[in-house]
């Protein structure tokens, strides 16, 4: 097998064999309104992680997002509430405001070459002061649209529900596979992560790459804005907080080498999966503390880590040997 | 000895400075704020008050900026404070003694620190990925310890380090003060600081020169580790309990932030431990500022951001050569002059 | 030189300078339409600067570059790259985590749609590696093949860019014999094809068995250009290492150490660094070691000094088995090494003069024991006076002194712990000459001191002026060693030919 499909495979057989044991221990995990709810309690979530794959296989990191979430969805509230612009409307020009300000890390971290860790928290701070600044209470949504667009789903044989949100994470996942694999972009991307220098004496634009996958880390944290905002029907400056770190983990735990170049965007869905996963146990078994999630995700976390330490020692033998 | 006191004045000036003028801003907008009066044998006012509500993040500093100076950096440092304000707060609950409970709870810090320190220098983690394990884990951990709940504890002896007063100053602000010059004195004192700059700039040298690299490192982890579990002791005595979820949340930032603004440059070497404590107190200043200056507390997010990136614009390589450009000579040196600082 | 016509490439006068050195001094070369090129000589004599001049990665100062008779100016890698000059270098200038036909046509995948055609990519990387005898699976990783084959795909991937002229910096530095005869398959099929190759290497059998012609340069001048035909393996080496220009001088030692070695090395070596060697140092000597680049010279230092340690063999000192398993273990023992990379192994960039002198000293003391200042300053002042090191004053960052002040504190960091056993390796590169001299006369008055020394250059003549002995070293081994009356220039360059003359036999 392919050295690159190995942490790919570990995840799925990890979440695989996970599932296997909670369902032996909970035969009702199997049924669909378990996995729909999986689907519309991660979306955000997993908008968000796609964009950060991209963020995480050039090399970089971006911990704006759930600022930028928040962000968004106060943005969201405040505009509906105080003015008559239709929804669809806000959202493009919320979705243009967040791109933008993507674009804009980009730039700093390309231009100024500054470090992207620093400059995405600047990024974080100012995205979460801007939703301060549009107000610092939490602000009901109440547009008869909002309630339209959650009355679409997709009924599931078996009472579970594909809703328009969960729908929506498996398209941008989709279209985040379609363009890491299947356009010179995205293999601009991995060749950023493969390292900066070789990748420029290659011929990659370096400057128009690094601010695009900024700009779409912006634009796909407003989307989960916009999908958090559907999901809690509100605006609130101080939510979504944290959830960078919990998209960077859902990254690694699907496969991704944390210093770039190498990984999958479908990995990240199953890294989501696996987060949900078990979440779900605990809830299922009522008895366990809530906080062993925090623990086996960064357990887990840890043994990604140490296998991809690994995998790499083994090919730098193999290679020795060839 | 004059000429160290004036370069080490010179290293701190820009910090100084900054610091002065928050101060006289604050000062014109909310006339009160310079006020000190003395009650029931302690000090109070404003600036009193940023320097105790600053304790914790000045703490975290301290030792953030020795982990940065080997050219690491440590995001676990929120989550080790909540795991060590859980224990402190579950041990002294569960009957022992004040002593005791310092002293494990400082014991179960120095060990998160050498957890970190041997991802980084034995198994050769990045910094960043080995640290930010923990930092998911850790507040997991915390709350197991507290088992979910916020674990309240009335032993005076231990809110006395988060309430109490020594020689008319806040305990929390005496233990940093305390701690700060301690550990200055440490690595100043004794060859720690160079050997920590020399691995900063420039690891593989250090080695062949004889330097005992990991050792070194996992110690600056481990003094990081020793920071988080003071400033937690500090944290959980000051609110008379455990909160696993909430105890320094973001302060790793927030720590990251204060090492920054004090002039220690993000990819390692020359370090100043006084210039990251003003720097601490410097953004506690504009936080407790805003909130007096009857500003809306809401652009205090913003204000942090807008200094963040002042800050690192003066410290990117681009811009610094862009300046070299159109600087005068006089002035190039004047500007070399502050870089050194 | 040559009639123009003929020539593919010809760089005419070229200057390149940098502060305080000329790298290249109004050098000329031709490059003939299908013919190998060999272009030789040692380290810093030129040979990467003129390359870069050639590909745009540097800017010359001075001189014309001509392609097909037409003169050109190539702005960067990439122009020349489009112009039809392609390079490939040692370290192979890939993605490693990308596949291999992915690493073939980045930045021009052919589409459909919008979209990358995978399948067309991979079709059209197979039929382009054929052409080079190479069948992969071209959606693999670049990096899980090994380097011959990723130097080979590098090669495809220029000459498909390119077209006109290829060169090769260093390509078989890492490869096996086997790889080698691949490659050398594939130089002579793109030779035929009518490409002008510029090849360079260090090692002279290979540049024997593929080259047409070779241009040598040292110290950034043009020595000359020769058929390989017409030129004695012994009379290369001397146009590389100039001992035409040395007047046989052979310092005779009269005191030359005498007695039991102090340093016993038995069977002393590392897999895949250096073979193992003996080696016996007394005191009050100056061991020269000579041999080619890449002949396993700086491999001796780091494994004597322990910054890679021996899988095999024993050291003694004084008749005492000692373990020099890790650089600290090897101070302890009163050890010192100047690493030949002063950039990356040697200096602290940002620390001062006065903290780059005493960093050994102090690691050594352990960080309980510091050094007070004043006595820091006492050593500073001391070593920057005796070595003439030139800073404004002890305080400065060593990154911004010349190299060959930067080499200096860095003698001085290992003068500093009074070391009895002293390993320098290329001491008096990049330096400019007033400097190198007195690092010369430092290294003897270290000998008469009683100091044993291991020195490391590719200079012979330096060799000559202060070694008792010199060893010899090729393909990662010790072969030669010379001795007294047998230190001269000419014995030099003999072994090191005869070295390379029985491998190529």
């Amino acid at each position: 097998m392919k050295q690159k499909y190995l942490p790919l495979t570990a995840t799925i057989l990890i979440f695989v064999l996970s599932y296997a044991l909670c369902a032996a221990q909970y035969p009702n995990i199997l049924s669909t309104r378990v996995i729909g709810n999986l689907l519309t309690d991660n979306a955000f979530l997993g908008i968000a992680a796609v964009g950060m794959t991209f963020v995480i296989l050039s090399g970089g990191i971006d911990l704006s997002v759930g600022s930028v979430i928040a962000f968004t969805g106060v943005f969201l509230a405040v505009v509906l509430e105080h003015t008559s612009m239709h929804p669809l409307a806000a959202f493009a020009l919320v979705l243009a405001i967040t791109t933008l300000f993507g674009a804009l890390m980009g730039v700093i971290i390309h231009y100024l070459e500054m470090p992207a860790f620093i400059v995405t928290l600047a990024g974080m701070f100012l995205a979460r002061g801007m939703a301060f600044v549009l107000s610092i209470d939490s602000i009901p949504i109440k547009h008869p649209f909002y309630a339209t667009l959650k009355g679409f789903y997709y009924k599931l044989p078996g009472g579970g529900r594909i809703t328009l949100i969960g729908g929506l994470m498996l398209l941008v996942f989709a279209v985040g596979i379609l363009i890491a694999h299947r356009t010179r972009f995205g293999t601009n991307v991995y060749a950023l992560g493969g390292g900066t220098a070789t990748a420029k004496l290659m011929g990659v634009p370096i400057a128009s790459t690094t601010v695009k996958i900024y700009a779409l880390s912006g634009l796909l944290a407003g989307l989960s804005g916009i999908v958090f905002s559907l999901y809690t029907s509100a605006g609130y400056s101080l939510a979504a907080v944290g959830v960078e770190l919990d998209a960077i983990t859902a990254v690694v735990i699907g496969g991704t080498l944390l210093t770039g170049g190498s990984g999958f965007v479908a990995g990240t869905l199953v890294g989501i999966f696996i987060q949900g996963l078990i979440q779900t146990y605990i809830t299922f078994d009522g008895s366990l503390s809530s906080w062993w999630t925090k623990i086996l995700i960064g357990a887990l976390l840890f043994a990604f880590i140490l296998l991809q330490k690994g995998i790499i020692h083994l090919s730098r033998d193999d290679r020795q040997r060839a | 000895m004059t000429s160290i006191l004036r370069t080490y004045l010179a290293r701190l000036l820009p910090q100084l400075i900054a610091l002065v003028a928050i101060v006289i801003a604050i000062s014109m907008t909310f006339p009160g704020f310079l006020n000190l009066d003395f009650q029931n044998g302690r000090l109070y006012g404003s600036l009193i008050d940023i320097l105790n509500r600053g304790a914790p993040v000045v703490l975290l500093a301290i030792g953030m900026t020795v982990v940065i100076a080997t050219k690491g950096i440590d995001l676990s440092v929120g989550a080790v404070m909540a795991i060590c304000g859980a224990v402190a707060a579950s041990f002294i609950t569960s009957g022992h003694s004040l002593f005791e409970t310092i002293l494990i709870t400082l014991a179960v810090g120095l060990l998160c620190g050498m957890w970190n320190g041997i991802l980084v220098a034995v198994l050769d983690i990045q910094p960043i990925i080995a640290t930010l394990v923990l930092m998911v884990a850790g507040r997991g951990i915390a709350q197991l310890v507290t088992e979910g709940a916020i674990l309240t504890f009335n032993d005076p002896g231990l809110i006395f380090i988060g309430s109490g007063s020594f020689a008319g100053l806040p305990m929390p602000v005496v233990v940093w003060l305390v701690f700060g010059v301690l550990v200055a004195l440490l690595v100043r004192q004794s060859a720690l600081g160079m050997l920590i700059e020399a691995i900063g700039v420039n690891r593989q040298a250090s080695t062949l020169s004889g330097v005992l690299t990991p050792v070194l490192l996992i110690a600056a982890y481990m003094l990081s580790g020793l920071c988080a579990a003071i400033a937690g002791i500090i944290a959980a005595a000051d609110i008379r309990g455990a909160d696993a979820n909430n105890a320094g949340l973001w302060l790793e930032l927030d720590a990251i932030l204060a090492v920054v603004v004090g002039g220690t440059s993000l990819l390692g070497g020359r370090f100043s431990i006084a210039a990251s404590v003003l720097g601490a107190i410097i953004i506690q200043a504009i936080n407790t500022g805003i909130l007096l200056s009857g500003f809306p507390p809401e652009f205090n997010l913003i204000i942090k951001a807008a200094i963040v990136v002042f800050i690192l614009v003066l410290q990117s390589p681009r811009f610094r050569t862009a300046f070299a450009f159109l600087a005068v000579p006089g002035r190039a040196a004047k500007t070399t002059e502050q870089e050194a600082k | 030189m040559q009639a123009s016509s003929d020539n593919i490439l010809s760089a005419v006068r070229i200057d390149k300078g940098f502060p305080g050195t000329k790298a290249l001094d109004k050098v000329d070369f031709h490059l003939q339409r299908g013919e190998v090129h060999a272009l030789l000589g040692e380290n810093g004599a030129g040979k990467s600067t003129l390359i870069k001049c050639l590909t745009g990665a540097y800017r010359r100062d001075g001189g014309s570059i001509l392609l097909d008779g037409v003169e050109v100016d190539p702005r960067d890698t990439f122009d020349a790259q489009r112009l039809g000059i392609g390079t490939v270098y040692q370290e192979v200038n890939l993605l490693p985590n990308l596949s291999v036909a992915e690493n073939l046509f980045l930045g021009r995948q052919p589409r459909r749609f919008g979209m990358v055609d995978i399948r067309a990519m991979n079709r059209k990387a197979r039929e382009l590696l054929s052409e080079y005898e190479l069948e992969l699976d071209v959606t693999r990783a670049l990096a899980s093949y090994s380097v011959a084959i990723q130097q080979v795909v590098a090669i495809a991937r220029a000459v498909d860019l390119s077209g006109k002229v290829l060169i090769l910096d260093e390509p078989t530095a890492s490869l096996d014999a086997h790889e080698v005869a691949l490659l050398f398959r594939i130089v002579r099929r793109l030779k035929a094809r009518g490409l002008g190759i510029i090849f360079i290497t260090h090692f002279l059998e290979q540049v024997y068995e593929i080259s047409d012609r070779i241009t040598v340069l040292r110290n950034g001048r043009l020595v000359g250009t020769r058929n390989t035909a017409d030129l004695a393996r012994r009379d290369l080496v001397a146009m590389m290492i100039g001992r035409e220009l040395a007047a046989e001088i052979h310092a005779v030692h009269a005191n030359a150490a005498e007695g039991e070695p102090r340093y016993r090395f038995r069977n002393y070596g590392r897999r895949g660094r250096i073979d193992p060697f003996d080696l016996n140092v007394r005191g009050g000597e100056v061991v020269g070691i000579a041999g080619l680049l890449g002949s396993g010279r700086t491999e001796t230092a780091e494994v004597l000094f322990g910054a890679h340690r021996a899988d095999s063999g024993t050291a003694e000192i004084d008749g005492r088995r000692v373990e020099l398993s890790s650089p600290r273990a090897a101070i302890r023992q009163k050890f010192g090494f100047c690493p030949e990379d002063r950039k990356t192994d040697g200096i602290v960039g940002d620390l001062s003069v006065r903290e780059n002198i005493v960093l050994a000293l102090q690691a050594r003391r352990g960080w309980t024991r510091p050094i007070s200042r004043a006595e820091q300053n006492r050593l500073a002042d001391l070593y920057i006076r005796a070595l003439d090191i030139r800073t404004a004053d002890r305080e400065k960052p060593i990154k911004l002194l010349s190299g060959g002040n930067q080499q200096k504190a860095i003698l001085a960091r290992w003068l500093a712990t009074e070391p009895e056993f002293l390993i320098l390796d290329e001491p008096t590169r990049g330096i400019d000459v007033g400097a190198h001299a007195e690092i010369v006369r430092l290294i003897e008055s270290l000998r008469e001191k009683g100091m044993s020394l291991i020195v490391i250059s590719s200079e012979i003549e330096e060799l000559v002026a202060y070694s008792t002995r010199v060893i010899v070293l090729r393909d990662r081994a010790h072969v030669a060693e010379l001795g007294g009356e047998r230190i001269t220039a000419h014995q030099i360059v003999e072994a090191i030919a005869a070295a390379n003359e029985r491998r190529a036999s």
